[in-house]
């Protein structure tokens, strides 16, 4: 089904209620479907193609994620923060295009071929015409609901395709029409390019909760942002989410109106959610696990995981606020091997995915097999009560000596010691083992030394998982929205293992 | 009719529309208000009522299946009449209650 339904349905049941920005003041439901079908038909008017997304969050993205499923077009958010050089390539893999363009970023892509640029403000004053709001404008046929570039951690960015039919699934299958009350609101603060910052969007117009965009994190901005606009629902990545505590501890803020913070997008040290528990006690947490080409969330780990992972006694019931939870009902979910034999509980694999929210397509290539599952390229294990255990990316396993090693198992062993603030771990070439394991260190405080290291990790793992190669640094790379590139880590040791620089 | 995936249908009766979201497994007949849906973009037949038996009304949101054939469809939008397919009402379906990942 299409996904401008979704936003017709909640103007035709609540057309004055607030569905952006500010309580008093915001834009509502039936507003929204009006400048939607505004923005249509003057983008119509534009240009052929895809409808580009090339600026800041703010009321101007629901617009145009509506505006291009009217005229169910491909909407294409692009990452403001590339480079120039790679945001006007990826620009012009979307020809033809119309691309809606903050107006001081226009400059950045100026003269890229087949593609119309139109300022924001300029598509935000044609939204309010009133001849064309009033144009009787059918739904298209849908297809293509969106287009996102990954963030191309391990090569050129792909183009992953989702149909309307996947995100339409998706948002009915999870979220209750209208069930939010009326004081809920969420602060969306991943930005528009991040499949996060798309599904944000669609649940909170079909659940009815008020959306606050954040035009850019920090974590000041969020936090007063929490605040003001009395916020009851959020979703951070990992990396935000330590930053916001370490907001909120400084300024003593406990956040009283928030009910529920999700996080998701990556690895969740458990050290920062114990943190976040204790921090924000009337706070419900949920961990989300999802891709792009899953159109989100696959697998939840709710509230009262959380709570029952904190107060039990028995380790593999704690040990589940390290996993990523259940996968959501009606989704299918397998742990393959090698050779693609469905392996039984507690052994690690290729996690699967079949479903109805789930596209595995990128532009020009399928991903989906004939029966219909997605390989995600993750390494995960179930537990005997169905909870998910991710381990990280099956490209960043480490093969030592035919041995797979998960990095994410050895980097949580490691963030415990009280010396550690943050840890990578990756796989080095080795002439002798094929790879051994190196780790990054940014110290807490004094650094401890490779031999105390080593002696910590050898405690608690086997010794072929000990790192054997040691790196101290000020801080990890990592991309905007929190992943951290293993493949520039792995870049930067291999040369210093072949010149033979780095500690032994 | 061809209740494909994504298809849409007024009702002949009253202002009720619906989205198919699941197929039937073979090829039905589905109603509202006692009388066959018509395709979103048509005119309503002239003369139609709606039945009594079939008026306990349609919810903007809610999704109504068939368990005999496997069918699902969405409320659009509101109305009277009460879905049904090839005379068997449709009954609504409880969503299972997550927590908010978004």
């Amino acid at each position: 089904m299409h996904t401008a339904l979704l936003l017709d349905m909640a103007a035709e049941a609540f057309p004055d209620r607030t569905a952006l920005g500010p309580r008093d003041g915001g834009i509502g439901f039936g507003e929204l479907a009006a400048r939607a079908r505004g923005g249509a038909a003057w983008l119509a008017g534009k240009g052929e193609g895809t409808v580009v997304f090339l600026g800041l969050n703010g009321t101007a993205l629901p617009v145009a994620i509506f505006a291009s499923g009217v005229l169910a077009r491909p909407f294409a958010p692009l990452n403001y923060r590339l480079p120039d050089d790679d945001l006007r390539r990826l620009l012009a893999r979307t020809a033809p295009s119309v691309a809606i363009v903050d107006d001081d970023m226009i400059a950045r892509v100026a003269g890229t071929p087949d593609v119309t640029l139109v300022a924001r403000s300029a598509f935000e004053a044609a939204c309010l015409d009133e001849g064309r709001r009033a144009a009787e404008l059918e739904l298209a046929e849908p297809d293509i609901a969106v287009l996102l570039f990954t963030s191309g951690t391990t090569g050129e960015p792909k183009a992953a395709v989702l149909r309307h039919r996947h995100l339409a699934s998706y948002v009915i299958s999870t979220v209750e029409f209208m069930g939010s009350d009326e004081d809920e609101a969420a602060l969306v603060s991943v930005p528009p390019y991040h499949i996060a910052g798309v599904s944000a969007v669609l649940t909170g117009i079909y659940g009815g909760r008020r959306i606050v965009h954040l035009p850019a994190f920090t974590p000041e901005t969020w936090v007063e942002a929490a605040v003001r606009q009395e916020i009851t629902h959020a979703m951070l990545v990992p990396t935000m989410l330590g930053r916001v505590l370490d907001v909120l501890e400084a300024r003593g803020e406990k956040l009283p109106r928030l009910r529920a913070l999700s996080y998701g997008g990556g690895r969740m040290p458990t050290a920062v959610i114990e943190r976040a528990l204790r921090l924000l006690p009337h706070v419900d947490f949920v961990n989300a696990y999802g891709l792009t080409e899953t159109s989100s969330t696959i697998a939840v780990l709710g509230p009262g995981d959380h709570r029952r992972a904190t107060a039990s006694a028995d380790p593999n019931v704690r040990r589940r606020l390290g996993s990523v939870g259940r996968p959501l009902p009606g989704l299918e979910l397998e742990i393959r091997g090698s050779s693609g034999e469905v392996l039984p509980v507690g052994a690690t694999g290729e996690v699967h995915v079949r479903g109805e929210q789930v596209a595995g397509e990128y532009l020009g290539r399928k991903a989906i097999d004939e029966d219909g599952w997605f390989a995600t390229k993750d390494s995960g294990w179930l537990d005997a009560d169905g909870y998910l255990f991710i381990e990280g990316r099956l490209d960043d396993v480490i093969v030592r000596g035919g041995e797979n090693i998960s990095p994410g198992e050895i980097e949580d062993v490691l963030r415990n010691h009280p010396q550690v603030a943050d840890v990578a771990v990756v796989g080095v070439p080795d002439d002798q083992w094929g790879e051994r394991v190196a780790a990054i260190v940014v110290p807490r405080g004094e650094a401890p030394t490779p031999d105390e290291l080593t002696a910590w990790a050898k405690a608690r793992l086997r010794s072929t998982k000990t790192p054997e190669m040691w790196e101290f640094r000020a801080e990890l790379p990592y991309n905007e929205t929190g992943k951290l590139l293993r493949r520039v880590l792995k870049q930067n040791l291999a040369a210093r293992a072949s010149a033979g620089e780095a500690a032994a | 009719m061809d209740l494909k995936p994504g298809s849409r249908w007024r009702s002949a009766v009253c202002d009720a529309e619906v989205v198919v979201v699941r197929p039937p497994a073979a090829a039905a007949v589905l109603a509202c208000g006692g009388h066959t849906m018509v395709a979103h973009g048509a005119e309503r037949p002239a003369g139609a009522a709606l039945s009594p038996d079939h008026s306990a009304g349609s919810l903007l949101g809610k999704r109504y299946t068939d368990a005999e054939s496997g069918l699902e469809a969405l409320c659009t939008k509101p109305g009277a009449g009460s879905l049904s397919l090839d005379g068997r009402p449709l009954a609504v379906k409880e969503a299972k209650k997550l927590p908010s990942s978004d």
